[in-house]
């Protein structure tokens, strides 16, 4: 271990140019080429991993989303070139000491600038999405939605019907298509998160509390949901789906399921298979707590 | 200015040391010790054994989660083993290593003093500890199982009604213990900082880990007290008929998320920030150069220290009864503190002459695998953007990616300071090897967890909808995961391997700080000799005369070497 | 004593500010309360420093050209070996289990403590073990 220090100092090339600058103009060769690929790609905005969902806030938060990515593969990129650069370029080549900088007071300052304005333009795309996404216009269609310990219970309100199911029953949420639908959520218990992938969206059901929102999709579908917040033993199999279905198909089910009081539980899920864990135990349907 | 090439000064050495004195031996040492060295090796073999044991409740997860509907472990089991590899992780390994293990050993050292300020408090926050984290495993061994709420314990789910069973109350008496442990031992560092400091060493001239475990120890005291304070009103729910979050009562299950997030953000910044330390004393030392923008990075810490009790509610953003934009905005601005950080570090490897040990390879994976953590953490400050990924797998994968480059700082931090404190270096190709599974397995297990999310999957489900994409992505998390274990045992070889086989010497790595300039192990109240202190880098200053960065030191303006007046 | 004084001021500081701001817009005391409550922890121990940062000499290791004799002596009181912390730490251990198992566990827990507390009083007024 005690000959650490001890390096050959860098060597010339025949043409008397440095090993760096020669690594430098190869480097330079080799990052322009996926540059101009970039450039011919055209200019569609990559997803970064989302989708644009079904609803007009999903997209929303969809393009919100790209946004920030282009700025993390910007800034992300930036700073892997910087780190790599370092640790390739400035290398131990010798036992000498470098310059024993300690500090840059333009170079520090702008990159505190740089970063507070960037996070501040963050913020401000978010507040534009984030107040389109609470907004409450006038909604058609209301329902409660009531989470337990494990399942759905979707209650439409002045339509006197009423779905509820329990984990791998699949609990279906049917509402029309390009209308806003207000949802009041709630719990019975413990606290649930509602939560539909198509919709880039999710709540907690909270006991005591009354959580509001209003979405309107755009896309007809069947969309899986789930239950994302832990909620005791059965909390991974708390599933639902939500179908979005022309005006005249929701007109339709909404006569043929209605009836005074009566509660209409949902098939078996056919798309979620995992009907191999079954719960033994009842599940309890209203609890208190 | 006086000038450093004195020789240095030690006709009366402060609590100089002593030659061996005779004592106990054996167990019985150990158990009086209040030598903070021993103490601090004793929490670091401590938390090292709870990490392998959280480490193994994720490899039986990440075994569970490799195919859909897998039968390894019931339902009831499986939220037994995430929340206690939570538990056990952030409770008994992660934070107990930063505050308690290297800093309890290398603080004093760093500064100059003989021990910390108040030793027998010391002791007493390690044997809380340990008691501590034998009272929450032992949930294992009593009916009903260990604590299966989760980390967090949300309310109503943590009441006597859905979570019966002596599990949750041993979660909650062991996070008592280590609690107050945690507490006593920031009034430790607070008060070692601000009183023992040798001469010289002014607050300004400490090392940047000194300072950041300032800042964690400040933290500490803020934060600690409210969770238990949360963890006692859980504790009256639970047994003496309080309704303080359950709504029948008229109590509101909401206020436990404040409480337990007041504190928990913090955390996350207590555990952080030694970690940020340890990288910041290593990077300068195998760059040859001084840490870039010293100034800056203590503001920083200091700045990411006060807003970090102002971000909480960002992971209470689905409740729908928190203040967004005031969060949002919160959190937003703490990135910039964090983002200074990461370019002073990539400042003060540029134009160095960086040299690749097996801590200084530790460091660099820190900066690649903290990036990744850090930006995805700049997503979910966005409301709407954390309306679709909360309580999903890319907030499993963001923390992850968070976490892992915390244990990158702290094998770097072992592997750096573990001559210093045992006096005989770690085999560094073995160190090597360990590096590359370690730094390759995060990546391969994190970065398919992002994709999981953005595809929907929800977090702490034990079983998952037969989904073709998700079951290959889950699998090669699973292998990545897998990879993290074998680093792991390469550790273990490695220390067994090199166990007294390699003597360090006083300044193995030529050292910038003030404990590279006594012996390795320190001696009992740790110094024979001091050095004149004159900046942040004493030991530096000592051994290279000429090249100290003085006041206006080795400024880019400047094309000769200012002479040191 | 100058610099410690303005770190836990200034940290006060903006604990106060923000406590104000998000009392008036939040309206959510649970938040409202602990960050005041933060605020209030930094300017006890900060306003004691800066008292007295204006009444001490510079202290060596506030005082840039130091010497180290200046520091020469004895710095504090570190008792050595002591066997104190064990046991107010398995009194406090056996405390916690009443809480899990019952109350009699508060015999011996107590007890411990007490003992300790006691014990470790009186240690600390004879000096302990160097």
């Amino acid at each position: 271990m005690s000959k650490v220090f001890s390096v050959e100092p860098p060597a010339l090339s025949p043409q008397g140019v440095s090993n760096r600058t020669r690594r430098w103009r190869r480097v330079r060769r080799i990052v322009a080429l996926p540059i101009a690929a970039l450039a011919l790609a055209g200019c569609t905005v990559p997803t970064f991993g989302a989708s644009p969902g079904a609803t007009t806030s999903s997209q929303s938060a969809y393009h919100l989303w790209q946004a920030f990515s282009i700025g993390a593969a910007i800034i992300g990129t930036l700073v892997v070139v910087l780190i790599l650069w370092a640790v390739i370029f400035h290398r131990r080549t010798s036992d000498r000491i470098p310059k024993q900088v300690q500090y840059h007071i333009p170079l520090e300052m702008t990159y505190i600038i740089i970063p507070i304005v960037i996070v501040l333009g963050l913020f401000a795309a978010t507040l534009v999405v984030e107040n389109k996404e609470v907004a409450n216009p006038k909604t058609s269609v209301t329902i409660d939605v009531n989470a337990f310990q494990w399942g759905w219970k979707f209650t439409y309100l002045g339509e006197n019907v009423v779905v509820v199911g329990q984990t791998t029953q699949d609990p279906e949420m049917v509402i029309p298509v390009n209308e806003n639908v207000h949802i009041n959520l709630t719990s019975s218990d413990v606290v649930h998160g509602f939560y539909v992938h198509a919709f880039n969206f999710s709540r907690y059901a909270l006991p005591g509390v009354l959580n509001e929102f209003t979405f309107r999709a755009v896309n007809t579908g069947t969309f899986n949901g789930q239950c994302t917040q832990l909620c005791g033993l059965y909390h991974s199999l708390m599933f639902f789906r939500v179908k979005v279905v022309s005006q005249s198909e929701y007109t339709t089910w909404l006569a043929t399921n209605a009836s005074a009081g009566a509660v209409r539980t949902s098939q078996t899920a056919t798309n979620q298979q995992t009907s191999s864990i079954v719960p033994t135990k009842p599940a309890k349907s209203e609890g208190n707590n | 200015m006086t000038d450093v090439l004195d020789p240095p000064v030690t006709s009366e050495p402060r609590d100089h040391a002593h030659e061996e004195h005779h004592g106990p031996t054996g167990i019985l040492k150990w158990i009086t010790t209040t030598d903070h060295k021993i103490i601090g090796l004793s929490y670091t073999v401590t938390a090292v054994i709870m990490m392998v044991i959280g480490g193994a409740f994720a490899e039986i997860i990440r075994a569970q989660l490799a195919s859909p509907n897998n039968t390894l472990v019931s339902l009831a089991q499986y939220n037994e083993l995430f929340t206690m590899h939570g538990s056990v992780m952030i409770y008994l390994f992660a934070g107990p290593f930063a505050f308690g293990a290297l800093a309890n050993i290398i603080v004093p050292i760093q500064i100059g003093a003989p021990d910390m300020a108040f030793p027998r408090l010391n002791a007493l926050s390690y044997w809380l500890y340990l008691t501590g984290s034998i009272t929450m495993l032992s949930g294992f061994f009593v009916a009903g199982g260990a604590a299966n709420f989760g980390w967090v314990a949300y309310a109503p789910l943590s009441n006597s009604i859905n979570t019966p069973g002596a599990g949750a109350d041993l979660w909650i008496g062991g996070l008592l213990l280590t609690g107050f442990s945690a507490i006593f031992t920031g009034v430790n560092l607070c008060a070692t900082i601000f009183y023992l400091r040798a001469p010289g060493m002014t607050m300004f001239r400490m090392p940047i880990f000194t300072w950041n475990m300032l800042v964690t120890a400040i933290l500490i005291l803020l934060a600690f007290p409210v969770l238990t304070a949360g963890l006692i009103m859980l504790y009256c729910d639970r047994h003496f008929g309080t309704h303080i979050f359950s709504v029948q009562g008229g109590g509101v299950p909401v206020l436990w998320q404040h409480i337990f997030w007041f504190w928990g953000h913090p955390e996350v910044y207590i555990l952080a920030l030694p970690f940020f330390g340890m990288i910041t004393e290593i990077i300068p030392v195998f760059s040859r150069k001084p840490v870039f923008g010293y100034k800056g990075m203590v503001f920083a810490t200091m700045t990411i220290g006060a807003l970090s009790l102002g971000v909480w509610a960002h992971h209470m953003f689905t409740t729908g009864v928190v203040l967004l934009p005031f969060f949002s905005l919160m959190s937003f601005l703490i990135a910039v503190p964090t983002g200074i950080k990461m370019f002073n570090w990539i400042g003060t490897m540029w134009r160095g002459e960086i040299w690749f040990s097996t801590a200084m390879l530790m460091a660099i994976g820190f900066l690649f695998t903290f990036l990744v953590g850090g930006i995805t953490g700049i997503y979910l400050a966005s409301p709407p953007l954390d309306f679709f990924t909360h309580d999903t797998y890319f907030v499993v994968a963001h923390f992850h990616s968070i976490v892992m480059a915390l244990v990158l700082g702290a094998m770097g931090g072992l592997y750096y300071w573990g001559p210093k404190i045992t006096g005989y270096l770690l085999n560094e190709t073995i160190g090597k090897v360990q590096f590359w599974f370690l730094f390759i397995g995060i990546q391969v297990f994190t970065l398919p967890d992002y994709l999981l999310g953005l595809r929907g999957m929800p977090r702490r489900v034990g079983v998952y909808p037969l989904h073709p994409s998700w079951q290959s992505l889950n699998q090669l998390s699973t292998v990545g995961a897998i990879m993290i274990g074998i680093s792991t045992i390469a550790f273990m070889v490695n220390i067994v391997y090199s166990w007294k086989k390699y003597p360090a010497g006083d300044n193995p790595w030529d050292g910038h700080t003030l404990e590279w300039f006594t012996t390795s192990p320190p001696p009992h109240h740790n110094f024979y000799r001091l050095p004149q202190i004159r900046s942040e880098r004493p030991t530096w200053d000592y051994n290279h005369p000429g090249h100290t960065a003085a006041e206006h030191g080795h400024h880019p303006s400047n094309d000769e070497e200012v002479p040191v007046a | 004593m100058k610099v410690e004084a303005r770190i836990l001021l200034s940290l006060g500081s903006f604990f106060g500010l923000m406590a104000a701001l998000y009392w008036f817009w939040g309206h959510e005391n649970a938040g409202g309360v602990m960050i005041f409550a933060a605020m209030l922890l930094c300017f006890v121990p900060g306003s004691y420093y800066y008292w007295w940062s204006r009444r001490m000499r510079a202290r060596p290791e506030d005082d840039p050209n130091a010497t180290q004799a200046q520091g020469a002596g004895v710095v504090g009181a570190f008792p050595g070996t002591s066997i104190w912390p064990f046991t107010l730490g398995m009194g406090a251990f056996f405390v916690v289990l009443a809480l899990v198992f019952g109350i009699w566990f508060l015999v011996p827990g107590l007890g411990l403590v007490v003992w300790a507390l006691f014990g470790g009083t009186a240690e600390g007024r004879r000096g302990g073990t160097r």
